[in-house]
């Protein structure tokens, strides 16, 4: 059976290594704990833990204070209000003078599900990859967002990694070594790179098995570090295949579809198709009914996949 | 030292700070001394009596902390810390201009003795929090001294912060509020009323004093019985005048983010003399 975990336990289950390992870790959230998962950091490390209420813009602020002083500070909440309610905050008081905050948010993206609109992210990478100093991580899966976490205590500086509401399949295992910054090959393809982050990883493979019954041979890439693009090897496998399609759980304007539209433009212009949310707002209803109706479907990227090799020069 | 040397100590230390804010303003043809001029004798107040600093060691770890959340205000505070000796003071005359360190709003990476950038309003309030809490959960003794503006009071983070201050009990935190009266577009009270400023932080849960923010004994006493003060963090209402020791500049909203040209800083100089 396949094991299905949320990207966000990840959070939480490495939270408890950080704090056993580091005793500068501080851990922030804004009246989400029980959702972030930091509530568990909060039980075993509660000199460490402060709820800062509904306030994302102080909690934002508090955290840029602490690691002034010394210490590692994550915050929790959920990314709209994270990258939104305290987008300012994030850019002129962590960013600007490059400070260790770590912004965790959860719940990005649609597959928040039932609450619509108003809590589904689709601009926050957008938002996140404009600003300058800031890392950008999208965890694929459970193993990777523990991972990157953990790895997060070792970047100086601040970064922000995106994680999700929904048990997932897993990819990877516990021995998973994540390396920032470094785009990560996950199948072999001759005709087509499929770009993907997030929840989308798991989906491209999906569409990669579809395709190669047809004999199409699809490169599959986790670019989980959003920001800085490892440009090389996104290059490398373009050079080779010769047309991309990314896959995310955003905007296709401004995060993945549009940091590789950017690279190819400036590098080597080639067909891109994107599948991600086309410029509108997330809306009610259950996962597997809001991906098919977003066109985040395996489905979706076998099609993107087809239109773009027609495309091919 | 006795309470008039004190007195006149500090009275001249403020008198040197509203001299290089007006020099240094003047040069950069930009900036806003009303605001910083009105913050001049609590911030000579902090930085050369109350406060526990070393210029010499802008990191030592047992230090104040003082952030300027009204970071418009900063020729006030790179006045004071060129003034104690963490950078030369001909550096003031390079405020605002290209490649300068003193950046138009405070740059905590290009400045020894900046402990956080501002700029943006209602942001430092936050961030003395979390230093204050730092201190707490790395057992140091040391204080954080936050100066937020009256018209910064209008943004909703200060409150948010406040409320955290309180729940958290963050004795070892003393906001002041330069309280000059005056915004960018008129008068607080015109523009979007702060009072009774006073019962709103009592309110929120934090010990308040209220006093004439010019009076320098008035100043000494309060930090210090504000430093006494437990359970409760602690905020000292400054009743001051903007433009303070320029006469023309003297409650004129007009000089809130404007320079003085070429005459008037001579003529603020003399008056300042």
């Amino acid at each position: 059976m396949v094991e299905k975990k949320a990207t966000r336990e990840g959070y939480g289950d490495a939270l408890l290594e950080l704090g056993r390992e580091y005793s500068n870790v501080v851990v922030l959230d804004a009246d989400l704990a029980k959702s972030t998962q930091s509530y568990r950091f909060k039980e075993a490390f509660p000199d460490r833990f402060f709820d800062c209420g509904v306030a994302e813009q102080n909690m934002m602020g508090t955290a840029a204070g602490l690691a002034a002083s010394g210490m590692i500070c994550y915050t929790g909440s959920f990314a709209i209000f994270a990258t939104g309610r305290a987008f300012e905050q994030i850019r002129n008081t962590i960013a600007y003078s490059n400070l260790n905050v770590k912004i965790c948010p959860t719940h990005a993206g649609i597959t928040v599900g039932e609450d619509g609109a108003s809590h589904q992210t689709v601009e926050d990478l957008a938002l996140m990859r404009v600003i300058p100093n800031l890392k950008v991580i999208i965890p694929a899966d459970y193993y990777e967002a523990k991972a990157a976490a953990k790895a997060a205590a070792e970047i100086d500086g601040p970064v922000f990694i995106r994680m999700g509401r929904p048990k997932i399949p897993t990819i990877f295992d516990e021995n998973y070594e994540f390396e920032f910054g470094k785009v990560l090959k996950l199948r072999e393809g001759k005709d087509v790179t499929i770009c993907a982050v997030g929840i989308m990883v798991g989906v491209s493979l999906e569409a990669a098995d579809e395709l190669a019954k047809e004999g199409i041979g699809a490169e599959v890439l986790n670019i989980h570090t959003l920001k800085p693009l490892d440009e090389k090897t996104i290059l490398e496998s373009v050079k080779k295949t010769g047309s991309v399609v990314t896959a995310e759980e955003h905007s296709i304007i401004g995060g993945l579809g549009g940091a590789i539209s950017e690279l190819l433009g400036k590098k080597m212009p080639l067909p891109i198709e994107m599948v991600g949310v086309k410029d509108r707002f997330g809306t009610s209803g259950s996962i597997p009914e809001l991906l098919d109706y977003f066109g985040l479907s395996k489905q979706d990227i076998v099609v993107a996949v087809k239109s773009v090799l027609a495309r091919k020069p | 030292m006795k309470r008039d040397e004190l007195e006149k100590l500090l009275k001249e230390k403020a008198r040197i700070l509203r001299r290089d804010i007006v020099k240094m303003i003047g040069e950069a043809g930009s900036g806003h001394p009303g605001g910083s001029l009105s913050a001049a004798d609590v911030v000579a107040t902090l930085y050369f009596y109350h406060m526990r600093h070393n210029p010499k060691d802008p990191s030592w770890p047992e230090r104040d902390r003082f952030v300027l959340s009204k970071g418009h205000a900063c020729p006030v505070l790179y006045a004071a810390l060129a003034e104690s000796g963490y950078f030369e003071k001909n550096i003031l005359w390079t405020l605002r201009k290209l490649g300068s360190i003193l950046q138009g709003h405070p740059d905590m990476r290009k400045v020894p003795g900046i402990e956080i950038s501002s700029g943006s309003l209602g942001q430092g309030l936050a961030a003395a929090n979390g230093m204050a809490l730092t201190a707490r959960l790395t057992n140091k003794d040391y204080k954080v001294y936050v100066m937020i503006g009256d018209g910064e009071s209008q943004e909703g983070e200060i409150w948010e912060a406040s409320m955290f201050a309180a729940h958290y009990k963050l004795d070892n935190l003393v906001a002041i509020l330069d309280y000059n009266k005056l915004q960018i577009d008129g008068s607080i009270c015109e523009v979007m009323d702060i009072k009774p400023v006073v019962d709103k932080w009592r309110a929120f849960g934090w010990h308040v004093f209220e006093i004439d923010g010019h009076d320098i004994m008035q100043i000494v006493d309060t930090l210090k019985a504000a430093d006494e003060i437990r359970g409760k963090p602690s905020m000292i209402v400054a009743n001051t005048i903007k433009g303070k020791g320029v006469s023309f500049m003297e409650n004129v909203c007009g000089f809130h983010g404007k320079a003085p040209n070429k005459e008037q800083v001579e003529i603020a100089l003399r008056e300042l003399s």
